[in-house]
C-alpha cells in the first residue's frame, strides 16, 4: 500500500495564533483514517491545511504530488473532496444545484455520478428541486456527503459529520462512509469528536495535542492504548 | 504626558506657520492656501461620523450646500454679519443632520452610503424648485464680499476652534462610545450604550462641521451660492478626503484636505496635463493610486514614516 | 450555542423567503400596477405613449441596476463607475463606427471590448484593496468615475458626437397612439439582453459557479470553483449589461455626451435599492417602475417639475428604505457580533 496524502512537518497559522507546530500523517489509498484530539489541538486546521483554505508551510503530497502551494479551489481539481465543519451547504440554492456544484471540477456529463448518488440516498432524487436550506439539519449532512461523492474524490476530507446529528444519523451517516470505502476504495480523512465511533469506523488514527501528533496507530492499537481509553473513550 | 509634547509642539508649529504664511503668500496662494482651511473643516466632520462610529456619507456636499445657502441668504435679506451667519449654519445643518441621523439609524454599509448620495443628488436640485427664495438657477449673492486674507483668516480660525472641539468631544465619554459604536454595534449595545443617541449625535456633529465649511466655501466663491457648485462631486471630494486622510491624526486630515483641495489647481498647471480635463484624469488616477498603495491613508503614511526614522 | 441558534435563525429565514411570504404582497402590487397601465393606455393615447416611452428608459435603468447588482452580489461593492464605465464604451462604440465599422458591428465589438475592461479593473484595482475594506473599494470606484470622466472628456471632447440611430425614425400608428421605433427598439434589446444574462446564471454550469462564488466564496473554493475569476467575470458581465444601456440610452438622448449615464446612474441606484440591492429581478423591476412613474407623474401632477423628478426619485427611494431598510425584494441581513 502507498500513501495518497503525506503531511510532513506541516505548520499553519491564522494571523499571529500558531495552531500547527509541525504535523506529519500519512493516509494509506483505500484507508479510513481518523484524528482525534481535544478541542483546539489542530484538528480542523489540518484538514484545512490539506484543502488549502488556511495558511500553511511544510511539506504535503497527494499521490506523490505537492500540493502544499495549491488553493482551495486547485485541490479540489486534483481530487479533494473537504465536507467542512456546518456542512458548507448552499443553503440559498437548490438541492440539485449544491449537487452540480459538488461536481464542479468534472467535466462532461455528471448524470451517472448522480445515478450513483441517488443510490445510497434515494431521498434526494425527489427533493432534488427543494431549497436546500429548507433541509432539516441531518438531511443537510447528508447533502453535504452527497456533495462530495459526487465529486468522485480521491480522497475525502470529513469534518466533524456528526455534530449536532441524531444518533441514528451518524451510524447511517458512518455507515454509508464505510460501504463507500469498501466498495469503491475511497479514501477518507475523518475530524470526529465521537472517538468510539471514529475508531469503529477507522483503519487507523492520529492523536493531535496542542497542534502536534501526540500518538498514532492502528484504531486496534489506539483502543488499546490506556490515554486514550481514559481521555476519549470514557472507560 | 510625554507623547504629549511632540504633538502640543507639531500643533504650534503649524498654528505658527499658518500665522505667518499671508505675509509671505501672494493673493492667489493666500486664496488656496484658505481653500485647504475649508475642506479641512469638511474632511474632519465627515472623520467624526466616518472614523469614529463607522457610518459611511456621501452626502456632505449636501450640508456643505445648505450651510453655504444659509449664510447667502441671511446676507442677501438682512446684511447679517457673515460670522453670525455661519453660526446659525453650523446650528441649522446639526439640527439637520440629527433630523437624518434618525433614518440613518436603520440603514447600514451600502444602504446608507446611497441613501446619502441621494441626498447629495436631490439637495442641489431645491433651489430649482423654489427660485424665488433660494435664486434658482442663478444663485444668491450675499450682501458684502470678503478679501482672500479675510477668508484665510476665517478658515483657519474655524478650523482651529472646530478641532479643539472635536478633540474634546472624542476624547471623553462620547469618543469612547462611537469608537465602542464602530467596532461592534451589539457589543456597544450590550454594554450599556444607547445606540440610536451616539449614532445620531455622530450625525448632527459631522452636519454642522459640513455646513461651516459649507459657508466658508460660498464665501470663497464671492460670496456666491449657486446649485453648480454643489454637485455630487463636491461630496465624493470630501469622502475622498477623509479616506485619503485615514483615522485620527491632525495631519492626515490636513494633508488628506490639502490633497483634495490643491491637487486639481496644481496639475493644472501642469503643462502636459494643461486643460481642465487632464486635472480630472490626474486626480482620479491620484486617488485610486492612494487607496492602492496607502492603506491607512496619509496618517497611515505619516506613521509609517515615523517607524522608518526611529528604526 | 450563539451560533447554533443564529443558524436556525437563518434557517427560519430561508424557510420563510422560499415560501415566498415577503415577495406575495409585491407581486400583488406589481400585477395591480399593470392592469392601470393598460387601462389607462387604452383610455388615452398621451399616457399609452408616456407609458412606453417609459418602459424603454425605464429598461435602461433596470439594466445598468442589474449591471451595480451584479457587482454588488460579487464583491459586495457599490460601483460608482458603472454609469461612467458604460458612457466610455458608449465612445468606444462611437469611435468603431467612425472608423467605417456597421452599427450592429461596432454594437457587438464594444460589449467583447467593456467585458475585458470591467474584468481587468477588477482584477488591477478591486481586488487589491477589496480584502481591506469594503469602503477603501467603493472609493476606488469613485476615483475611477473621476478618471474615465476626465479620459472621455480628454479623448474626445466635451462637445456633442452624433452617432446613427440602431433604429431608424420610423413612427408606428396603433389605434390613436403615435410611437417612434426607437422606444420599443430599446426595450427590446435592453431586455434580450437582461434575459441571456439571466439564462447564463440559471442554465449554465458557469452561472451556478458565479452565483455560488458570490454566496459563499469560501465553500465555493471548497468544491472547486475559481472564487477570483468568477468575480472577475461578474465585473465583466456587470459592464457588458452597462454597455448595453449606454448604447441604447445615446438614441433617446439624440447625442452623445460625457454626461450621459450621470442622470441614468443616479435612477439605477434608485432602481437597486428598491430592488434590495441583491435581487437582480428586483433591480429590472425597480429600474421599469422609475422610468414609468417618472415619466408619468411629470405628465399628470402639475406640482411636480422636472427638477423635482430627481429629488422625488429619492424621496421615495428613502421611504422605502425606511419602510423595507432592506428594499421591497431583499430579505434582511442577519448580524452576528
Amino acid at each position: 500500500m502507498t500513501a495518497l496524502l503525506e503531511l510532513e512537518d506541516v505548520e499553519a497559522r491564522y494571523g499571529p495564533v500558531h495552531v500547527l507546530h509541525g504535523i506529519s500523517l500519512a493516509v494509506e489509498e483505500g484507508s479510513v483514517v481518523t484524528v482525534l484530539g481535544p478541542n483546539g489541538a489542530g484538528k480542523t486546521t489540518t484538514l484545512r491545511a490539506v484543502s488549502g483554505t488556511v495558511r500553511r508551510s511544510g511539506r504535503i503530497r497527494l499521490g506523490g504530488r505537492p500540493i502544499d502551494r495549491l488553493g482551495p479551489a486547485s485541490v479540489a481539481h486534483l481530487g479533494v473532496a473537504h465536507v467542512p465543519e456546518g456542512r458548507g451547504t448552499f443553503s440559498e440554492l437548490t438541492v440539485w444545484e449544491n449537487l452540480r456544484l459538488g461536481a464542479y471540477s468534472r467535466r462532461g456529463s455528471i448524470q451517472p455520478e448522480l445515478e450513483r448518488v441517488f443510490s445510497y440516498f434515494p431521498w434526494l432524487s425527489e427533493r432534488r428541486r427543494q431549497q436546500a436550506g429548507t433541509l432539516s439539519g441531518g438531511e443537510q449532512q447528508m447533502l453535504a456527503l452527497a456533495r462530495a461523492f459526487v465529486h468522485r474524490p480521491r480522497l475525502l476530507l470529513l469534518d466533524e459529520p456528526s455534530l449536532g446529528l441524531a444518533p441514528v444519523l451518524v451510524a447511517e451517516l458512518f455507515r454509508i462512509v464505510r460501504e463507500l470505502n469498501e466498495q469503491e476504495g475511497l479514501t477518507v480523512l475523518v475530524v470526529e469528536q465521537n472517538a468510539h465511533l471514529a475508531l469503529q469506523a477507522a483503519d487507523a488514527g492520529y492523536v493531535l495535542e496542542a497542534g502536534r501528533v501526540a500518538l498514532s496507530g492502528t484504531s486496534d492499537e489506539l483502543r488499546a492504548d490506556d490515554s486514550v481509553r481514559r481521555s476519549y473513550l470514557g472507560y | 504626558m510625554k507623547a504629549r509634547i511632540p504633538a502640543l509642539a507639531s500643533l504650534a508649529a503649524v498654528a505658527a506657520l499658518l500665522c505667518v504664511l499671508p505675509f509671505t503668500l501672494s493673493d492667489y496662494n493666500v486664496s488656496l492656501v484658505a481653500q485647504v482651511g475649508i475642506f479641512f473643516v469638511a474632511v474632519l466632520g465627515l472623520n467624526i461620523l466616518t472614523g469614529y462610529t463607522g457610518q459611511i456619507s456621501i452626502g456632505h456636499g449636501a450640508f456643505m450646500a445648505i450651510g453655504g445657502y444659509t449664510t447667502a441668504v441671511m446676507s442677501r435679506d438682512h446684511n447679517t454679519n457673515l460670522v453670525v451667519t455661519m453660526v446659525m449654519a453650523f446650528a441649522i445643518c446639526f439640527v439637520v443632520g440629527l433630523l437624518l441621523g434618525l433614518p440613518a439609524l436603520r440603514l447600514s454599509g451600502a444602504y446608507l452610503a446611497l441613501a446619502t448620495f441621494a441626498l447629495a443628488v436631490s439637495v442641489p436640485l431645491l433651489p430649482l424648485q423654489w427660485s424665488k427664495f433660494l435664486g434658482g438657477r442663478d444663485g444668491v449673492q450675499t450682501a458684502k464680499t470678503v478679501s482672500n486674507v479675510w477668508l484665510y483668516g476665517a478658515a483657519w480660525a474655524v478650523s482651529a476652534i472646530l478641532f479643539v472641539l472635536a478633540w474634546l468631544i472624542l476624547r471623553g465619554r462620547v469618543g469612547r462610545a462611537f469608537r465602542a459604536v464602530r467596532d461592534s454595534e451589539i457589543a456597544a449595545v450590550a454594554s450599556g450604550i444607547e445606540l440610536p443617541v451616539y449614532k445620531t449625535l455622530a450625525f448632527g456633529i459631522s452636519a454642522a462641521y459640513a455646513g461651516v465649511a459649507g459657508s466658508l466655501f460660498v464665501l470663497a466663491t464671492n460670496g456666491f451660492a449657486a446649485p453648480d457648485e454643489f454637485g455630487i462631486v463636491l461630496s465624493l471630494k470630501i469622502l475622498i478626503g477623509a479616506a485619503a486622510a485615514g483615522l485620527g491624526t491632525l495631519w492626515g486630515v490636513l494633508v488628506g484636505a490639502a490633497f483634495i483641495a490643491l491637487l486639481p489647481t496644481v496639475s493644472s498647471s501642469v503643462p502636459v496635463i494643461g486643460s481642465s480635463h487632464g486635472q480630472d484624469v490626474v486626480f482620479g488616477a491620484a486617488v485610486i493610486l492612494v487607496m492602492l498603495l496607502l492603506p491607512g491613508g496619509f496618517a497611515g503614511l505619516l506613521t509609517q514614516l515615523r517607524r522608518l526614522k526611529r528604526a | 450555542m450563539a451560533s447554533a441558534a443564529t443558524s436556525r435563525l437563518e434557517g427560519l429565514r430561508d424557510r420563510g423567503a422560499a415560501l415566498g411570504g415577503v415577495v406575495q404582497p409585491v407581486s400583488l402590487l406589481l400585477v395591480a400596477a399593470a392592469a392601470g397601465l393598460i387601462v389607462g393606455s387604452l383610455r388615452s393615447a398621451i399616457f399609452a405613449q408616456l407609458t412606453v416611452q417609459g418602459l424603454a428608459l425605464g429598461a435602461v435603468y433596470g439594466s445598468l441596476a442589474l449591471a451595480l447588482v451584479l457587482v454588488y452580489r460579487a464583491t459586495h461593492v457599490v460601483n460608482f463607475a458603472q454609469g461612467e464605465l458604460a458612457m466610455a464604451t458608449t465612445y468606444v462604440a462611437y469611435q468603431l463606427i467612425k472608423w467605417g465599422l456597421s452599427y450592429w458591428e461596432a454594437f457587438f465589438a464594444t460589449l467583447a471590448i467593456a467585458f475585458v475592461v470591467g474584468a481587468v479593473l477588477e482584477v488591477v484595482l478591486i481586488r487589491p484593496v477589496l480584502h481591506r475594506s469594503v469602503i477603501a473599494a467603493v472609493i476606488v470606484t469613485v476615483g475611477l468615475f473621476i478618471l474615465i470622466d476626465g479620459l472621455v472628456n480628454w479623448v474626445w471632447g466635451g462637445d456633442f458626437k452624433f452617432m446613427p440611430s440602431p433604429f431608424g425614425t420610423k413612427i408606428y400608428h396603433v389605434g390613436g397612439v403615435s410611437i417612434a421605433r426607437l422606444y420599443p427598439g430599446m426595450f427590446v434589446v435592453v431586455i434580450v439582453s437582461v434575459l441571456l444574462v439571466w439564462a447564463l446564471f440559471r442554465f449554465t454550469k458557469l452561472g451556478l459557479g458565479m452565483r455560488a462564488a458570490a454566496l459563499r466564496p469560501a465553500e465555493s473554493a471548497l468544491v472547486g470553483v475559481r472564487v477570483e475569476w468568477m468575480l472577475a467575470i461578474g465585473w465583466g458581465l456587470a459592464a457588458v449589461l452597462g454597455a448595453v444601456a449606454g448604447l441604447v440610452a445615446e438614441p433617446s438622448q439624440f447625442v452623445l455626451q460625457p454626461t450621459l449615464m450621470q442622470p441614468i446612474l443616479v435612477y439605477a441606484f434608485a432602481a437597486a435599492v428598491l430592488g434590495g440591492l441583491e435581487s437582480p429581478a428586483g433591480a429590472v423591476v425597480g429600474g421599469l417602475a422609475i422610468g414609468i412613474s417618472l415619466n408619468l407623474v411629470v405628465q399628470y401632477v402639475p406640482a411636480i417639475t422636472t427638477e423635482l423628478q430627481t429629488p422625488l426619485a429619492f424621496a421615495v427611494l428613502l421611504v422605502v428604505l425606511l419602510l423595507k431598510p432592506s428594499g421591497l425584494f431583499g430579505h434582511r441581513e442577519v448580524r452576528r457580533v
